[in-house]
């Protein structure tokens, strides 16, 4: 729109341009002040023409007023400068030719209205503005409401689904809330659970420290603690709980609440003394085992002074015998018959009875007393053992050896202790058995025991302390050498010369057996050579050796035998490999088998011990075996004159046997003329024994040898 | 104990807000008496407060024309506050009417007031978040569904930049966001300082006090690190200066002298 220079359109302008000049600097709008201006025309216009309508409508001046309020002129201060504004200017710019005094009070007439409208107008927009922040403030709220919800809710589900017990009780102890999984610990219900008080749940296996801790925690001096507590169910059950007590402070870290987590640990508690029950009890008889013995052993022994202990060693005898001929079922039933008794005898406080394996049982005693308890403990259980075992309709007759260590507590150790009860134990056995015998320390210091030997061996063998006697074999017919039987000695540094049954069994059990096994046949053929070298033309000499039931099965047997005899250059048939026939009881093929193929070779096998065990007559045409050696049980008999004439009947019948099974026969044990010309009658080939010789050093034979020749 | 991560933080009306503080200055009644009497101390420090948010308005409005007109159609608004008169996306699309526009803030009753002014709009959304925590304002389903970072975006940080402590290093934040922005984009900033401020410092330091005391400080900063905010960014003319020497429509004789309070720029990505 062109405004002609003073024209009314000219001068409408003239006039907003005045009022944005006074307004612009009040108001809050981010117009320019000429963009302003451009708003104001508009208003301008509406109050020109309201001035000088021909019907004056003040409702004109009440919308300009609110139009100011749209334009963000909300400062009362914008209402002010409007108002002197028209007040000064719209009449002169604005009011054309009419009349003055008409003019002012139609102007008048409109800054009334349009004080009134703006205020409405205001009115209306900050009624509108405060209600929609309100709204908005409610409805953040509302959303941090709603998460506040959402974060309980999950508290809640945490605390309710929480596989641990949980309960929150104030200072004082009172139980606030608890838990599901705590509830169902107790088995209890929520109501007999409120009201309760922490302080009521004492339980005589608290630990000392637990209610300390609790007064720590409660008082502020401690943020939490850990104990292993037990509880009383309602119903009179005991719960074992893993118990952690936490304190809960408020915004300023005063203390408020305590938190219990507990976790249910009965079961595991159950289980635990189970396998601790398992682990320290003997399964047969129910009694405690080696474990626990040595445990309460090793208590008594460290106790404090005036403190005493009494050990009864208590050892089964012939329990062996019993076990090989009733089976072991009679036997287990025997043992389960006698810790029962043994169980009986020991039933004061600070006593005890243990199985620590076999037939080998212990009773303790300990306190002041134990000198004068330890006998009348030792009474009681040669008298309980006096009645016979009823087993299967027999009545067994069981006796005991027993050996008593006694002493003050402190002194020695459990092993210690132990060995000198073994040794005292076995002095009572070799007494005849049946009895019990005092530890004596010189008759400790003699003695030999087991133990020491078995972990004195593989350091024997290192350092030469074996050596090898042998005893010829005679050859009944012409009484000429035929070879002789290796038999290994140990030279013990503190127990002199120690014969195999002492400590073959040992290195049996041990696995030892294999290489001493090995060394004693390297020796023994090697020195076969070296006979046959020096004593050419008296017929070959042979050289028995004994074979043990582990070497048997050792997988190097026959290599290490061919290795033995090509490194020695003795022929294989000079070579004679004694075998128990218990060892050869009940034997596969697979046992066998080297043995089969040893003897293939030309090595003989004998048949040791024969007749001892339950021969088998039918098997021994399966057994790879070329002799058999009877044992000297059958030439006792031929000892005095006349001899048994059973023994002479039986002795006749296996040589008959055995030479129909082209089996040469070997007697062992002959002590007299006597008796060497009974075997020489009955057809036995070979014998040995004291009557030609004693097992000794390998020039012996060598001079018997020379001898025989000789004569 | 530490609030989870998850457990809101509570919204407290009886503690101010600088964006409903903000508000009162425009002359809005988006506020409560808390907001008002907080903004009636300042103002007995600094009577020309509401003439400085009206220029940093003025200038938003013009910055915010130049980058639509510079091409720019996404924009980013972080610290938005109280939506009043002349927000951004009425600004942008008087200019290009597909601008899109993320107004972002952490005052939860300016998001939902945000949330209630915008609802039936198209293309613009409000999302509630922390500049502090950048990743969470750019990860957010609202930019990812509004925005395509692949392109320029115009980032707004209008009079927040001086909301954020040092210890929470808004350096860093800024150049988290400016190494998300495409080639091409543009950072806006205002911010306040003692520089240009018509009265003496100790007067001016009346008014940062009340923002102390309602927990809210207002960190003064120098030119010169203000001008750090745009590392990386080239300086859009005529570089960082009083807001109503940015680009102005009109000659200076009508500005208030607390308009040239603090400083105003515009960068753009290389």
């Amino acid at each position: 729109m062109t405004a002609e220079p003073d024209g009314p359109e000219d001068r409408l302008r003239r006039f907003a341009t005045i009022w944005s000049r006074a307004v612009f600097p009040v108001t809050a709008t981010s117009l320019t002040r000429p963009e302003f201006e451009q708003r104001l025309v508009p208003l301008a216009r509406r109050l020109s023409e309201a001035l000088r309508a021909r019907t004056f409508d003040s409702a004109e001046g009440q919308a300009v007023g609110a139009a100011l309020i749209d334009a963000h002129c909300t400062e009362p201060e914008a209402l002010s400068r409007t108002l002197d504004c028209v007040d000064a200017y719209l009449v002169l710019y604005c009011g054309g030719d009419g009349s003055q005094e008409a003019l002012r009070t139609r102007s008048a007439r409109l800054q009334h209205a349009m004080a009134a409208g703006f205020a409405r107008a205001l009115r209306e927009r900050t009624l509108t503005e405060q209600e929609a922040i309100a709204r908005a403030a409610l409805q953040a709220q509302g959303v941090v409401a709603d998460a506040l919800h959402a974060t309980e809710a999950r508290f809640r589900a945490v605390f309710e689904g929480a596989a641990i017990g949980i309960g929150i009780a104030d200072l004082d102890g009172n139980l606030l809330q608890v838990n599901n999984a705590l509830l169902r610990m107790f088995g209890g219900t929520e109501q007999l659970m409120r009201g309760r008080k922490v302080t009521d749940w004492t339980h005589p296996e608290d630990a000392p420290q637990v209610w300390r801790l609790y007064e720590e925690l409660v008082r502020g001096d401690r943020e939490h603690y850990h104990v292993e507590k037990a509880f009383y169910r309602p119903d009179g059950t005991v719960l074992w709980t893993n118990l952690t007590v936490s304190l809960l402070r408020d915004a300023d870290g005063a203390p408020q609440y305590q938190l219990a987590l507990m976790e249910d640990t009965t079961e595991r508690r159950l289980l635990n003394l189970r396998l601790r029950y398992e682990a320290t009890h003997d399964a047969l008889t129910g009694l405690p085992n080696r474990t626990l013995f040595f445990e309460r052993l090793d208590k008594a022994l460290s106790a404090g002074e005036d403190m005493r202990f009494g050990l009864c060693y208590l050892d089964l005898d012939g329990f062996k015998t019993i076990n090989d001929s009733l089976g072991h079922a009679a036997g287990d039933r025997l043992l389960v018959e006698v810790a029962d008794r043994l169980q009986s005898c020991a039933t004061a406080p600070g006593e005890m009875v243990a199985r620590l394996g076999g037939d080998e049982f212990v009773a303790l005693t300990t306190g002041p007393d134990t000198e004068r308890e330890v006998d009348a403990l030792a009474d009681r259980i040669m008298n309980a053992l006096v009645t016979p075992v009823r087993i299967d309709g027999r009545e067994l007759t069981v006796r005991g050896s027993i050996g008593i260590v006694e002493g003050p507590a402190g002194e020695r150790g459990p092993a210690e202790v132990l060995r000198s009860a073994d040794i005292t134990m076995y002095r009572a056995k070799s007494a005849g058995g049946n009895r019990y015998e005092l530890a004596d320390p010189e008759a400790d210091a003699r003695a030999i025991t087991r133990h020491g030997l078995t972990t004195a061996l593989p350091a024997a063998l290192d350092r030469g302390e074996f050596f090898i006697e042998y005893q010829p074999l005679v050859r009944l017919g012409d009484g000429g050498v035929h070879g002789a039987e290796a038999l290994v000695r140990w030279l013990h540094p503190q127990h002199g010369v120690l014969g195999p049954d002492r400590f073959i069994p040992l290195a049996e059990h041990t696995g030892l057996i294999v290489p001493l096994g090995r060394w004693v046949l390297e020796q023994s053929v090697r020195q076969a050579r070296e006979w046959q070298d020096r004593h050419t033309g008296a017929g070959p000499v042979r050289i028995n050796v004994n074979l043990s039931p582990c070497q048997l099965t050792h997988p190097g047997l026959v290599s290490d035998t061919v290795d033995i005899l090509e490194r020695a250059g003795l022929e294989p048939s000079a070579l004679c490999l004694e075998v128990t026939e218990s060892a050869l009881i009940g034997a596969d093929d697979d046992l066998l088998k080297p043995l089969r193929r040893l003897a293939e070779m030309g090595v003989d096998i004998a048949l040791d011990d024969f007749g001892t065990g339950y021969s088998n007559l039918a098997n021994l045409r399966r057994l790879p075996v070329s002799i058999l050696k009877l044992d000297r049980s059958f030439t006792q008999g031929m000892q005095q004159f006349p001899a048994d004439p059973v023994d002479l009947k039986i002795v006749e019948g296996i040589v008959s046997l055995a030479h129909s099974l082209d089996l040469s026969v070997t007697v062992e044990g002959v002590e007299t003329g006597a008796q060497a010309e009974q075997l020489r009658i009955l057809g036995c080939d070979t014998a040995q024994g004291w009557y030609y010789a004693r097992p000794g050093p390998p020039d012996r034979l060598h001079e018997l040898a020379l001898v025989d020749a000789t004569g | 104990m530490e609030r989870p991560a998850w457990a809101p933080r509570g919204i407290d009306i009886s503690v101010p807000s600088v964006s409903r503080i903000y508000d009162y200055y425009l002359g809005g009644s988006h506020n409560f008496e808390v907001d008002r009497e907080a903004a009636r101390r300042a103002m007995e420090f600094m009577p020309g407060l509401p003439r400085i948010m009206q220029a940093n308005r003025a200038f938003m409005r013009r910055a915010v024309r130049f980058a639509a007109e510079e091409g720019v159609t996404q924009f980013l608004d972080i610290g938005s506050g109280i939506p009043t008169f002349g927000s951004v996306h009425e600004v942008a699309r008087a200019v290009r009417p597909e601008a899109r526009v993320v107004y972002v803030d952490h005052d939860p009753v300016a998001v939902a007031h945000t949330e209630a002014v915008l609802s039936g709009e198209e293309g613009v959304d409000v999302v509630a978040a922390d500049l502090r925590k950048p990743r969470e304002i750019l990860g957010s389903s609202v930019v990812r569904d509004l925005m395509d970072l692949n392109r320029p975006v115009a980032l707004l940080l209008v009079a927040i930049l001086h909301f954020v402590e040092d210890e929470d290093d808004p350096y860093a934040a800024v150049a988290e966001l400016r190494d998300a922005l495409a080639p091409g984009s543009l950072l806006v900033v205002t911010h306040a300082s003692y520089e240009g401020i018509p009265l003496p410092p100790e007067r001016a330091e009346g008014a940062v006090d009340v923002y102390k005391d309602i927990r809210n400080p207002l960190i003064m900063r120098s030119r010169d690190d203000i001008a750090r905010f745009f590392e990386g960014y080239d300086m859009v003319e005529p570089g960082l200066v009083p807001m109503p020497k940015w680009r102005p429509d009109s000659a200076a004789e009508d500005e208030d002298p607390y308009s040239y309070s603090g400083f105003a720029g515009v960068g753009r990505t290389a």
